[in-house]
C-alpha cells in the first residue's frame, strides 16, 4: 500500500491548469501549422494566422489563450493500491483549481446554474475518477470551453441507424456548431455503454493525445471516414468557409443494450488545452 | 473577400454603418461595450422598468465578450470574442436604443439578419480563441455597470486596431451563409 497525500494532487491540478492555459501543446500547434498549409480559403487562412499568432501572444505569459478558461474537467486513475491521505480529495482538487485561478489569472467561469451568479473563484471543478490496477495515480486537466461544449450533443440512437447513424450524428453535429464551436474542432465520440457512458467515453476522447487514432483498427477507420466528411462540410477556420473544419476525431466505443444504440459527441475548440502527470 | 483592410472608429453613425460589406476585414478603433449573457438580461429588465441603459447607447458597438483578469499593470487579460448567438433574443430593443454595431463570433439568426437591415446596422465577426490577441489591442478598460457580475459586468473598454471581418451589413446580408454555399458540398 502506497500512500499518497490529497495535497500533491491539488498542486497537480494548480499547475496543469496554470500551464494549460497559456501554452498550447506541441501536437496542437503541428496540427494547426498542417492545417494552415492545407487550407484553400482565404478567409480561413487569415483566421488560422490570427490563431497561430494568439498562441504566440499567449506564451508571452500575461494573457491565456481565450478568455474562456474553461471549466476545469479532472480526470483521475487511481491505483486500488494507493491509500489516500490528508483529507478529502474533492476538496483538494477544488484548492488546487481555486489556487490556479487567482494565481495564474484565470476566468471564473462558473456560476448557479438559476441565479447565474458567479462562484467567483472557479470552482467547482468536474472530477471523475476511476480505479485501476497499481500503485499510482494518473491526473488528467482539461479546460473545457463554454462554447464547443454548448454545440455537443448525445442521442439514443437505434440498432439499425448502425455505423452509418454515428458517422451521420457526428457530421451533423459538426454542421449544426458551425462558428459558434470555434472550429477547426477536435471531435470526442462516444459509442455505447449507455446515456451516461457514451458521454463521459465523448469527454475521455477528447484528452487522448491529438490525432492518435484509436487502437481499434475498425474504429480508428471510423475516425478517419468522420474526419473526411466533417471536413467536407466547408465550415472552415472560424466558421468563414475551406477544408479545415476538424483537426482531429477520436472515437471511444463500449458494450451496449441490445435496445439501444447510444452516441454522445463532444466537441472542443482549437485551444484545445488538456495535460496529464502520473504521481 | 479582398485583400483591403478598411479603418473604422467607433461610435457607429448611419453612413458609416451602411457602408460596410461582408467579408470586408475591418481594424475597429475607439470605445467598445462589453456585455454577455447576464448584462444583457440586467440591461432588458433597467428598459422594461422603462429606465435608460447605464452606457451612451446612440451609434454604439457592442462587444460579446467576458474577460479573464488583468495582470497589475495591464488594461486587461484576454478578451476574445463569444458566441453571438446567445445574445439574438436582445438585439432589437438595443437597436431600437441606438446601438449600430455589434462584435462576437458565429452565426446569428434571420431575425438579426432583418433587423440589421431595419436600423441600418452591422455585426462585426472575431476570430474565437484568439483572446490573448484581443487583450492586446485592449488600451483601457473599466466596469460601467453590474460589478457583482464578475467577469460579465459591462464594460467600456478603448480598442486599438482590433481585427473583424464584416458578418453581417446594413443590408442584411450574412457571410457565414454565402461561406457556406461556397464551400460547402454542392447541394
Amino acid at each position: 500500500m502506497r500512500e499518497i497525500d490529497v495535497g500533491e494532487i491539488g498542486d497537480a491540478v494548480a499547475r496543469l491548469a496554470g500551464e494549460v492555459a497559456y501554452r498550447l501543446g506541441d501536437a496542437e500547434k503541428t496540427a494547426l501549422e498542417g492545417a494552415r498549409g492545407r487550407e484553400e480559403s482565404e478567409p480561413g487562412r487569415v483566421a488560422l494566422e490570427e490563431i497561430t499568432e494568439n498562441a504566440v501572444c499567449a506564451a508571452k505569459g500575461v494573457r491565456p489563450i481565450c478568455q474562456d478558461t474553461g471549466l476545469g474537467v479532472v480526470f483521475m486513475d487511481i491505483g486500488q493500491d494507493v491509500h489516500l491521505t490528508g483529507g478529502s480529495l474533492e476538496d483538494a482538487v477544488s484548492d488546487g483549481l481555486r489556487r490556479a485561478v487567482k494565481e495564474s489569472f484565470l476566468r471564473a467561469s462558473v456560476c448557479d446554474s438559476f441565479t447565474r451568479a458567479n462562484t467567483g473563484d472557479g470552482v467547482p471543478a468536474i472530477l471523475h475518477t476511476r480505479i485501476v490496477t497499481g500503485d499510482k495515480i494518473k491526473v488528467i486537466f482539461d479546460a473545457k470551453g463554454g462554447g464547443s461544449e454548448n454545440c455537443s450533443r448525445l442521442s439514443m440512437l437505434t440498432p439499425a441507424d448502425g455505423r452509418e447513424g454515428v458517422k451521420a450524428f457526428a457530421v451533423e453535429t459538426v454542421e449544426k456548431a458551425g462558428a459558434k464551436s470555434c472550429p477547426p474542432l477536435v471531435v470526442g465520440i462516444g459509442v455505447g455503454g449507455n446515456f451516461e457512458t457514451c458521454a463521459l467515453l465523448a469527454k475521455r476522447a477528447l484528452v487522448r493525445d491529438l490525432g492518435e487514432p484509436n487502437s481499434d483498427q475498425g474504429l480508428a477507420s471510423l475516425e478517419k471516414e468522420i474526419l473526411e466528411a466533417a471536413n467536407a462540410t466547408g465550415v472552415g477556420p472560424s466558421g468563414l468557409g475551406g477544408r479545415v473544419t476538424v483537426l482531429a476525431v477520436h472515437v471511444e466505443a463500449a458494450p451496449c443494450h441490445i435496445a439501444s444504440l447510444p452516441v454522445a459527441v463532444n466537441l472542443d475548440c482549437h485551444a484545445h488545452r488538456h495535460g496529464e502527470v502520473v504521481l | 473577400m479582398n485583400g483591403e483592410v478598411v479603418h473604422v472608429e467607433t461610435p457607429f453613425t448611419e453612413d458609416v454603418a451602411g457602408a460596410f460589406m461582408i467579408g470586408e476585414r475591418v481594424l475597429v478603433s475607439g470605445t467598445l461595450w462589453v456585455a454577455r449573457d447576464a448584462a444583457h438580461m440586467r440591461m432588458i429588465e433597467t428598459l422594461e422598468r422603462g429606465k435608460d441603459l447605464p452606457f451612451p447607447s446612440v451609434g454604439a458597438v457592442m462587444f460579446y465578450m467576458g474577460p479573464s483578469p488583468a495582470r497589475p499593470g495591464e488594461a486587461i487579460g484576454a478578451a476574445g470574442p463569444t458566441t453571438a448567438a446567445r445574445m439574438d433574443r436582445f438585439v432589437r430593443p438595443l437597436l431600437e436604443c441606438g446601438v449600430r454595431g455589434m462584435i462576437g463570433k458565429g452565426e446569428r439568426s434571420d431575425e438579426v439578419r432583418k433587423l440589421c437591415a431595419d436600423f441600418c446596422a452591422v455585426y462585426l465577426a472575431a476570430t474565437g480563441g484568439a483572446g490573448a490577441l484581443y487583450g492586446e489591442r485592449i488600451k483601457a478598460a473599466e466596469v460601467v455597470a453590474y460589478e457583482d457580475l464578475g467577469p460579465e459586468a459591462l464594460r467600456k473598454i478603448e480598442v486599438e486596431d482590433f481585427p473583424a471581418v464584416v458578418a453581417i451589413d446594413a443590408s442584411g446580408r450574412d457571410l457565414y451563409g454565402k461561406s457556406r454555399e461556397k464551400w460547402g458540398p454542392s447541394r
